[in-house]
Parts: structure tokens; C-alpha cells; sequence
């Protein structure tokens, strides 16, 4: 985001010609500010974040008790002031694994967002754009691939597939693994606690969903590409000799960063969900660490949702509401991108 | 129109070599996890030279490649997209055909459902645009599209099944029509008739009935149906905005013509045309619902048969459902390109730039 955010200013000089005091983002965001229901998804948005970025500390400063902390008189109670959520069937203060299930959305989020959405989507969308020849024809012919597999089976299937790897290369980390290229010791990769803090989980949803969360994204930016490599003002920049490097992240970059903000926002919705979905199915992230799709899963039974609907209802109701917030956002920020839209 | 055509045959031509490339994708990942599909198969029976006697009967002992060289010949010379591991002596194929026909039969009628909802608010909403009703009436179907099906489902069986039926209401008078008549709308917990079988008279052949018709199906169908009516009510309201813009709109106002004429025959048909390309796309998304809906209301159909099959690693089961999942999405993607050239002239395919 932060390149993004840079790069933008520089857009209404070199693009649009606009020697103006405002810069196309303030604008936008401006614009954004005003829309009441866009601001109201942002500060929920904001706030999910908040609680899952800092879960280890409010755990860790006893606010809240820790996810794994059994008081087993106490099982299976309705909300209440020390458990405003109630307690799961194994007395575990289900507040505290909200939280810590919003820890896991979070990470997932933000790992798929910069890595599918900023680094895969927009190198691909960019080099496919205005490299062209062969490696625009492999880089569609791949995404052609991938945007004919049914997504949520080949999710399904890959981390049903590879946890069990992943997982045992993790704690071949824990171990330590000597870095050992022909035959000599550098160094000893050693890492502690990787697998009970659900890293190895993490990295497999997130490396299956950046696999399949950039085709859409690659090919909008590589038609935009298209038009603009034939504009003046790239025509200008490699007239005037400026190397590949320069005309792709100084000239090219800023122009699309729109289309690179809303295509974001757009797709958090889809990544947040497909995490759910894997650990309501029981291949994403492995207990005892929470998710909401896991949470959901213990709860659905028709006989647990009659006589402890809480335990479905708050899970559920913070991630529709959540999914509602995206929806919301990635709709004011489609307004207040795409002008023509308005 | 030539140029569409050679287009057709070029995008034709790819589509081969991408199945290849999905179904070894596919077989690989499938076999390289853990999990035997014969030991699950098995159950609690432990017989490790059965499980070997199996292992080759089924080909499984061979290297993966020749596996998937076999799996391909059968399917391309045959027809034969193998035999299921969980249904023993059953083929894919045979199981699949009746799954597949059970999840068309609810997903269409859902997709009429949210067609029939989900257009007339977008009109709505495009009419109002810039009042209140707008942003409410789109943003209130958003609201349901967000409640994941995973969450939802659970909470119509239980008021709809269980809760409905053990319904108590204070009683106002000695008989209660109130009470009686929302006990009659209770619905059933499982989401296919439990004796589906009807027996022609005549034939004396017996079929399967008709699920949709059921009470059985009205759960699964509205939980199928209630998340897409936002996604169209947006297209509509995106694709109805930009036609009132046109400058034919404002001209067949200026002309005195009723607002009501204006609409129908200037602002719709302009703009429901391109919404018939999406009708592909939702068809794939209500496949992917099917999934989760399927499976938790216990519908027999291809999402739960997916389910199923990955749990059970039945390989070829796995299998079909990928390359069907893919043939589908890639001839959607085909179709919708070609309808664009019928839907907007302008567009021409086959000269590039």
C-alpha cells in the first residue's frame, strides 16, 4: 500500500496533465471521507483489525483469558460478564477465541494482500503488460489455467495435500536445519514454537491463496498496461532513455495504482472467506489455534445451534459483519476510483 | 462475423491442453497427500494383503505418471472416468450423472429466484439513485449476501425445522389459528425427500422423483437463492445507471414519451442484455455454494459428492468433479466472450488492438 500511496501523486502530472494543488488520492480520499457508510465499514474494519493484530497482548496482559485456558465448571455457559460470549463445550472463554480467530483472518489477509495482490498480481499484470511477446503469451496461458480450476476444490485439495508436509518441515525448523550448500555448514536455520503458533498453517493457506488470487487482478492491469505503452508520455520517458526498471514503477506503476486499490479492496472479502472456508473444512488452520471457520464448525450441529446458539451466533455474526464492511468498502472505493462511475 | 468465428475455433483449440494441464495438476496433488483411499474404504477391516490385492486391482501400486497415462487412455478411449472407492463397484460415472441432475434441478430453480428478485431491485435502485432507497435497499441484500452459508444454513434449520414446529404461542382464544397455521410451515430438517422413488404404472420401471418439488427443498433453495439477489441487484442497477445516462434516454424523454415507455422499451433492453453473460458466471458461483449448502442440509447432490470424495480420497471421484468443474468454467468463459460480440457489435475479436 504504502508504494502505492507514494506513487500516486505523480500520476496527475505525468498522466493526467493536472498541475492542481490536490493529488488524485487526496481527492479520492476526500471524496471517500464523505461517504458516511463507507466510513462506518472502515472503522469496523479498523477495529477487527485492532483486535486481532493485538490479541497476543491483551492475552498476555490478562484482559482476556488465553484460548486455551480450560475452566470446565464453566462449560457450555451462556454470555455473561466474565464471558460475554459464553464458553465453548471445553470451557474456553470464547471471546478470547473470537479474538484470536480475528488474529488469524488478519494475518491471512494482510499476507495474501501483499503478496497475491501487490507483488503477484501487479509484476504479472505489469510484465505481461509491457514486456509482451512470449512471456505476456505464458504468464495468460498460465492464468487461463488457473482460472479454469473450480478454486475451492484445488484449495481444498492442496492444503489437504500438503499440511502434513509443511507441518513436517516446520519442525525440521524447530530443530534446526543446517544450511549446507556442498557439504559446508553456513548456518542453522532454528526457529522455536513455529508449529503450536500455527505458522506452518498460515504459510500453506497463504501460499494456496496467492497461487489462485491473481488472474483476475494481472489481466485488468495488463489491458490498462496496453493502452498506456503507446501513450506520449511513455513514448517520452524512453525517448529520453529511462531504463525498463524506471518506466514500469515511476511511470507505469502510478497509473494503474487505482485499479491496483480496488481490485485490493475487492478481493478481501474472497480471501478472508476462503481461510473460513479451509478451516471450517478441516484442512486450513489446525486446532487448538482458533479460526473462525473452525469456531463455526464445532457450532453448527442443528442440536448445539438449539441450545447454544450463541456460540454460532457471535462468530458468525462478527464475520458477516465484516464481509459486509469489505463489500461496503470495495464498493465506495469502485465510486471513488472509477469516475466514470459516479 | 468471421472474425468471431475463428476466434471460437482458436479459444476451441485451447481448451485440451488446459484440461491436460488441470487434470495432471489435479491427479497429482490428489495422490501426493495423505490418506489411503483404500484403508479408508476399509474401515475397521485391517488386512494388509487385502489392502495390496486392492492396491493393484485399483492400479494404485504403479508410478504416478503411468497412473495418470492409464487414467487418461480410459477416459479419452472409453469414456471411463473410473471406478469410485467409496462405492465399490459402482463407476464415477454412474454416480455422478444422478448427482449432477439432483444440483441443476436446485440451482436453476434458485437462479430463477434470484433473477426474479434480484433485477427488479437493481431497476429500483438505479430509479432512486441518489436517494436514501438506494444505498438501503441494495445495501440490506448486501447484508444478507455477507452471512456466510456456513452460518446461515444452521440457523434456517433451526427455526424453520426445528424451532417452527414446537412453536408456543399465548393463547388468546380456546383454538389457537395463529399457532396452528406456523406449525404448518415447519419444513423438514433434511433437504431431499426421504422416499424419492416413483414407480411408473405402466412401465413398471421405478425413477427418482423430482426433488425440487419437495418441501424437503425449500431450505437448501433459499439459502442458495438469498446471497446472489445483491450480485445482481448491482450488475442491474451498474448496467440500468449507465443506459439512463445515454443520450438516447434523455432524447425519448424530451419527446413527452411515459416515464413507464421510457423504461421498458428504451432503458431495459439496453440494459438486461448484457446481464444475460453473467448468467454463466452465477451458474458457476451457485455450484460452489452447493458445496457447503448440500452438504449441510444433506441434499444428495454433486457439492455433497465432492464433499464426500475428498474426505474419502476417492481419487477418481475427485477427478471427474475437477475436470466437469473445469470443462464448465472454461465453456462459460467462451460462451460469454462470444455473446459479447452478439450483445455489442463493436466489440470484434480475431483482430488484435
Amino acid at each position: 500500500m504504502a508504494r502505492a500511496t507514494e506513487a500516486v501523486p505523480g500520476a496527475g502530472e505525468e498522466a493526467l496533465g493536472e498541475g492542481g494543488s490536490q493529488s488524485p488520492l487526496r481527492m479520492a480520499l476526500r471524496r471517500l471521507l464523505k461517504k458516511r457508510i463507507a466510513l462506518i465499514a472502515i472503522v469496523y474494519i479498523l477495529i477487527f483489525y485492532a483486535a486481532g493484530a493485538t490479541a497476543p497482548l491483551l492475552d498476555g496482559s490478562g484482559a482476556i483469558p488465553g484460548y486455551t485456558e480450560q475452566d470446565l465448571e464453566e462449560a457450555l455457559a451462556g454470555p455473561s460478564l466474565s464471558h460475554p460470549f459464553g464458553t465453548d463445550r471445553l470451557g474456553r472463554d470464547q471471546l478470547s477465541r473470537v479474538i484470536w480467530a480475528a488474529q488469524t483472518t488478519v494475518i491471512i489477509t494482510v499476507v495474501v494482500m501483499v503478496s497475491g495482490g501487490l507483488v503477484l498480481t501487479v509484476s504479472m499484470g505489469l510484465l505481461s503488460g509491457y514486456v509482451g511477446g512470449w512471456v505476456d503469451s505464458l504468464i495468460m496461458r498460465v492464468g487461463d489455467v488457473f482460472i479454469s480450476l473450480p478454486g475451492l476444490l484445488m484449495l481444498i485439495l492442496i492444503n489437504a495435500s500438503l499440511g502434513d508436509q509443511v507441518e513436517s518441515l516446520a519442525r525440521d525448523i524447530e530443530n534446526g536445519v543446517a544450511i549446507a550448500p556442498l557439504g559446508i555448514s553456513l548456518f542453522t536455520i532454528k526457529i522455536g514454537g513455529l508449529v503450536r503458533s500455527g505458522a506452518p498453517d498460515y504459510f500453506l493457506i497463504a501460499a494456496a491463496l496467492t497461487l489462485f488470487s491473481w488472474v483476475g487482478g494481472a489481466r485488468v492491469i495488463r489491458s490498462q498496461i496496453l493502452a498506456l505503452r503507446e501513450t506520449e508520455f511513455i513514448l517520452a520517458a524512453r525517448a529520453l532513455g529511462a531504463s525498463t526498471p524506471r518506466i514500469l514503477f515511476r511511470h507505469l506503476l502510478p497509473n494503474v495504482s487505482n485499479i491496483i486499490i480496488v481490485s485490493l479492496s475487492l478481493s478481501l472479502a474472497g480471501i478472508a472467506g476462503s481461510e473460513i472456508v479451509l478451516s471450517w473444512f478441516g484442512v486450513g488452520v489446525q486446532p487448538p489455534h482458533p479460526s473462525f471457520g473452525a469456531l463455526i464448525f464445532d457450532a453448527s450441529s442443528v442440536r448445539t445451534v438449539n441450545e447454544h446458539a450463541y456460540l454460532l451466533a457471535f462468530p458468525g455474526l462478527i464475520v458477516a459483519a465484516l464481509f459486509f464492511a469489505f463489500n461496503l468498502l470495495g464498493d465506495a472505493l469502485t465510486d471513488v476510483f472509477t469516475p466514470r462511475a459516479r | 462475423m468471421e472474425g468471431t468465428f475463428s476466434y471460437l475455433i482458436r479459444r476451441l483449440l485451447w481448451v485440451p491442453p488446459i484440461l491436460l494441464v488441470v487434470s495432471f495438476s489435479t491427479f497429482a496433488i490428489a495422490r501426493f497427500g495423505p490418506g489411503d483411499p483404500i484403508r479408508i474404504a476399509g474401515g475397521q477391516f485391517r488386512d494388509e494383503e487385502a489392502f495390496e490385492r486392492a492396491r493393484v486391482a485399483y492400479g494404485l501400486d504403479k508410478p504416478l505418471f503411468e497412473q495418470y497415462v492409464i487414467y487418461v487412455e480410459n477416459v479419452l478411449t472409453k469414456g471411463d472416468f473410473g471406478e469410485s472407492f467409496r462405492y465399490q463397484g459402482r463407476s464415477v460415472r454412474e454416480i455422478i450423472m444422478p448427482a449432477i441432475w439432483r444440483s441443476l434441478q436446485y440451482n436453476s430453480v434458485a437462479l430463477v429466484i434470484t433473477l426474479s428478485f434480484g433485477i427488479p431491485l437493481g431497476i429500483f435502485a438505479a430509479r432512486r439513485q441518489g436517494t436514501w432507497a438506494d444505498p438501503a435497499s441494495i445495501s440490506s441484500f448486501l447484508l444478507i449476501q455477507s452471512i456466510p452459508a456456513i452460518v446461515a444454513v444452521p440457523f434456517l434449520l433451526l427455526f424453520l425445522a426445528v424451532r417452527l414446529p414446537d412453536l408456543n404461542l399465548p393463547d388468546f382464544f380456546l383454538f389457537n389459528p395463529l399457532e396452528s397455521f406456523l406449525h404448518s410451515l415447519a419444513l423438514p430438517a433434511s433437504g431431499w425427500p426421504r422416499d424419492c422413488n416413483v414407480r411408473l404404472p405402466l412401465v413398471g420401471e421405478s425413477y427418482e422423483c423430482l426433488g425440487v418439488v419437495s418441501k424437503e427443498a425449500i431450505i437448501p433453495i433459499i439459502a442458495l437463492s438469498l446471497p446472489g439477489i445483491a450480485v445482481w441487484g448491482r450488475y442491474t442497477r451498474a448496467f440500468t445507471l449507465g443506459v439512463l445516462r445515454e443520450d438516447y434516454v434523455r432524447t425519448a424523454r424530451s419527446k413527452g414519451i411515459s416515464e413507464r415507455q421510457v423504461m421498458t422499451q428504451h432503458v431495459l433492453r439496453n440494459a438486461l442484455l448484457p446481464l444475460s453473460t453473467i448468467v454463466a458466471f452465477a451458474m458457476v458461483g451457485l455450484l460452489e455454494g452447493s458445496f457447503f449448502i448440500e452438504t449441510l442440509t444433506g441434499v444428495p447432490g454433486v457439492g455433497r459428492l465432492t464433499f464426500e470424495a475428498v474426505l474419502g480420497r476417492d481419487y477418481d471421484m475427485i477427478m471427474a468433479v475437477a475436470l466437469i468443474g473445469a470443462t464448465t468454467i472454461i465453456m462459460a468463459n467462451i460462451i460469454i466472450d462470444i455473446m459479447y460480440t452478439f450483445i455489442d457489435p463493436r466489440i470484434r475479436y480475431g483482430s488484435r488492438n
